[in-house]
């Protein structure tokens, strides 16, 4: 369960967010909507421990756990996984040597030992099959050249082969066509397990329609102005956020 | 001056004793050599070429020199143990200035082939060495060359016959070994005659706990239709101070690669000279360092185009950490008349803290109008999105750091084209930037 209490965050000395609090219990899609710079994809990069970010009040926890003393390995440890807006190239890196090193540190961290080579190498092939990504660009540097589409497929097996137990999905939809959209929710919801739990972020009401989540926040101004079911989805992509502003 | 009158002082005093443990064609020049550094001394950082290295400082201090040679004892199997594995080569030993001919390879060379030591070399086949010795290192146009000249005993002399390719690799341990603080002068002469082949590793040791200083000037000649790799590796300890100078001259249709890899060391400044003397050459030069703690690394580079239809390409890359200053500044000179001549320099590095250093200098000088050349330089820092992805997805922060530094340099060893050595340089340069290779991997004290 991840907790968040009145949290204030800050980049640069400008308040960006001013209160948030939220709850996502186990097994729960939260999803959460909001205009260009409303604070949405900070609120993710805090979860995970963007160094750039200054949080200046308030409490996260995750299972109990103070999640913002860790260092944002440790929070990938504990299962934590964002799937980021914008991926990051790293040349010279290739997938099967990043994604062993982040397996293996994940596996050290439970206790447990390096995955032997071959089994590595069938898990990812396994994986990469559920978000039909190309076998050869795993063998290329860390989306190095990868098309926007393949960067976002990339994220979600990246997903699959950690089998995080509270995933962000800060637009994983921007930039992919209605098919890649299709394989892309259908993997995540593939991966879903009883317990695992989400935190959506998405301008759009397609991602939804496939996702299903369970309640749906409106985060304007650094602060949650509203909380609903599904049909905040449809309230939005009918009547924009203004309807929010005036509450 | 005060550092170069204490040696134009003891070759003073010592030079009979020089020239009765060496041999004549190498005492022929001293001389001359000696009235050449009196006239230039030790290079100061006025001069262009030596800009970013404080040759006196190093060579201030009092070391010793083996000028009798008196045998060290040592025992190179004992005391050295990097192998590359996989990797099938004549493995030779060279301790300090001297070939060790205790311990050689028991597989023939072809024939013709000779590996040796230069100044037996000298004595036995002064055909081979009286018209090279010299010729490329000018001891008239560099205090080093000069010193080096005035003190040089012995050291390396390989020969390959016209039309002979030598299969196997020719590996070269330099064990620099002594019980007080040592200088070495060393000296190596490469001929590759028409049509001939060959790849040769050098790899640099200290095995002692000592301040060492040494000069090392290698003379290689590529001739026509000829072959060459050399790749020279460096992982000595901080108390070594190595300065190199090589010239290189390649002949029509002759190719070298050149790559230099300096993975631990104390200060180094190795200046290599390359000459395209005959069309449609090619020379493909490599260079790749990681330094740390207060290790300096300068590597300084001439390619010269001085006829037309050849090709260079020059990459070198740095990975600096603490307090580590590195320095390249690669000249290419595109003579008039070196029409079609294909360049490419690119120098790039990775500072990863706040007080490594580095000083970039990529110079192309054109002379002819019909030529494809290009030179580029960066010098950056870890990037920290790449950083923090890694993090996100469990990898520790220093693993991660680890990895991108590999990732930066890897181009360099992926340029390596024996195969053996570039798994192991992949093994050791990831090893060397864990932090797990503070001395090297074969040595028994160094630190």
């Amino acid at each position: 369960m991840l907790e968040i209490r009145d949290l204030h965050a800050s980049i640069n000395g400008k308040e960006i967010l001013n209160g948030i609090s939220l709850t996502i219990r186990d097994g729960e899609v939260h999803a959460l909507m909001g205009q260009n710079g409303a604070g949405k994809s900070t609120l993710s990069n805090i979860i995970v421990g963007h160094p750039a970010y200054e949080v200046t009040s308030g409490t996260i926890t995750f299972n109990g756990k103070d999640l913002l003393s860790m260092a944002p390995e440790e929070r990938a440890h504990l299962g934590i996984f964002l799937s980021f807006q914008q991926p990051v190239e790293i040349p010279g890196v290739s997938m099967t040597n990043f994604m062993r090193a982040a397996l293996n540190a994940k596996r050290k961290a439970q206790g447990l030992d390096p995955l032997p080579a071959t089994e590595f190498l069938k898990l990812m092939r396994e994986r990469r099959k559920i978000v039909d990504l190309d076998s050869k660009l795993a063998n290329r540097s860390v989306n190095e050249g990868f098309s926007g589409g393949e960067k976002k497929r990339n994220e979600i097996f990246q997903m699959a082969m950690l089998e995080p137990t509270f995933a962000i999905l800060d637009e994983t939809d921007s930039g992919l066509d209605v098919d890649a959209l299709r394989i892309v929710a259908e993997g995540f919801n593939k991966l879903r397990r009883p317990e695992t739990s989400a935190l959506v972020i998405t301008h759009y009401q397609r991602l939804l329609d496939y996702l299903k989540p369970d309640i749906i926040h409106v985060l304007i101004g650094g602060k949650i102005v509203h909380t609903g079911g599904p049909e905040v989805a449809m309230m939005i992509e009918n009547n924009g956020f203004d309807q929010f502003i005036k509450e | 001056m005060e550092a170069a009158l204490q040696y134009i002082e003891l070759y003073e005093q010592c030079r009979g004793m020089i020239n009765e443990h060496s041999t004549p064609l190498l005492n022929q020049p001293r001389e001359q050599a000696c009235e050449d550094f009196r006239r230039l001394g030790l290079p100061t950082q006025k001069l262009e070429r030596y800009k970013y290295t404080d040759v006196a400082e190093s060579f201030a201090p009092d070391y010793g020199l083996n000028l009798r040679h008196i045998d060290i004892p040592v025992n190179p199997y004992e005391v050295f143990r990097c192998d590359v594995p996989n990797l099938s080569t004549s493995l030779y030993f060279v301790v300090n200035d001297r070939f060790y001919d205790r311990a050689l390879p028991t597989a023939p060379l072809p024939e013709g082939v000779l590996v040796m030591s230069l100044a037996e070399a000298a004595a036995k086949y002064p055909q081979f060495i009286e018209n090279r010795y010299g010729r490329l290192a000018r001891s008239s146009k560099d205090g080093l060359n000069a010193l080096n000249t005035m003190f040089a005993q012995d050291g390396l002399f390989i020969y390959v016959p016209k039309n002979t390719v030598v299969e196997r690799p020719l590996q070269f341990v330099n064990i620099l070994r002594a019980d007080v603080d040592l200088m070495v002068n060393r000296r190596l002469l490469i001929v590759l005659e028409d049509g001939a082949e060959a790849k040769i590793l050098f790899c640099d040791h200290a095995i002692d706990d000592r301040n060492f200083l040494a000069t090392q000037v290698s003379e290689v000649f590529v001739g026509e239709n000829a072959h060459l790799e050399l790749y020279e590796l460096e992982e000595t300890h901080v108390k070594s101070r190595r300065f190199s100078n090589m010239y290189v001259d390649q002949q029509r249709n002759s190719s070298a690669t050149l790559d230099s890899i300096t993975l631990h060391n104390g200060l180094t400044r190795n200046r290599t000279d390359v000459t395209l003397s005959g069309e449609y050459a090619e020379t493909r030069m490599f260079g790749c360092v990681v330094a740390d703690k207060q290790q300096h690394v300068d590597n300084n580079t001439l390619i010269d185009h001085r006829v037309a239809n050849c090709q260079s390409t020059e990459l070198y890359k740095y990975v600096l950490d603490g307090e580590a200053l590195g320095a390249f500044a690669g000249r290419v000179l595109v003579r008039e008349g070196a029409q079609k001549t294909i360049s490419q320099e690119t120098n790039a590095n990775l500072c990863a803290t706040d007080t490594a250093r580095m000083y970039t200098q990529p110079m192309l000088e054109i002379y002819a109008d019909d030529v494809k050349c290009s030179h580029g330089s960066t010098v950056g820092q870890l990037n920290d999105e790449a950083l923090f992805y890694m993090q996100q997805r469990g990898i520790p922060q220093d693993e991660a750091r680890m990895l991108l530094k590999f990732a930066f340099v890897g181009e360099v060893l992926d340029s390596i084209r024996l195969e053996p050595l570039r798994d192991r340089l992949h093994y050791l340069v990831e090893k060397r930037l864990r932090g797990e290779l503070s001395k090297c991997e074969g040595c028994r004290l160094c630190k």
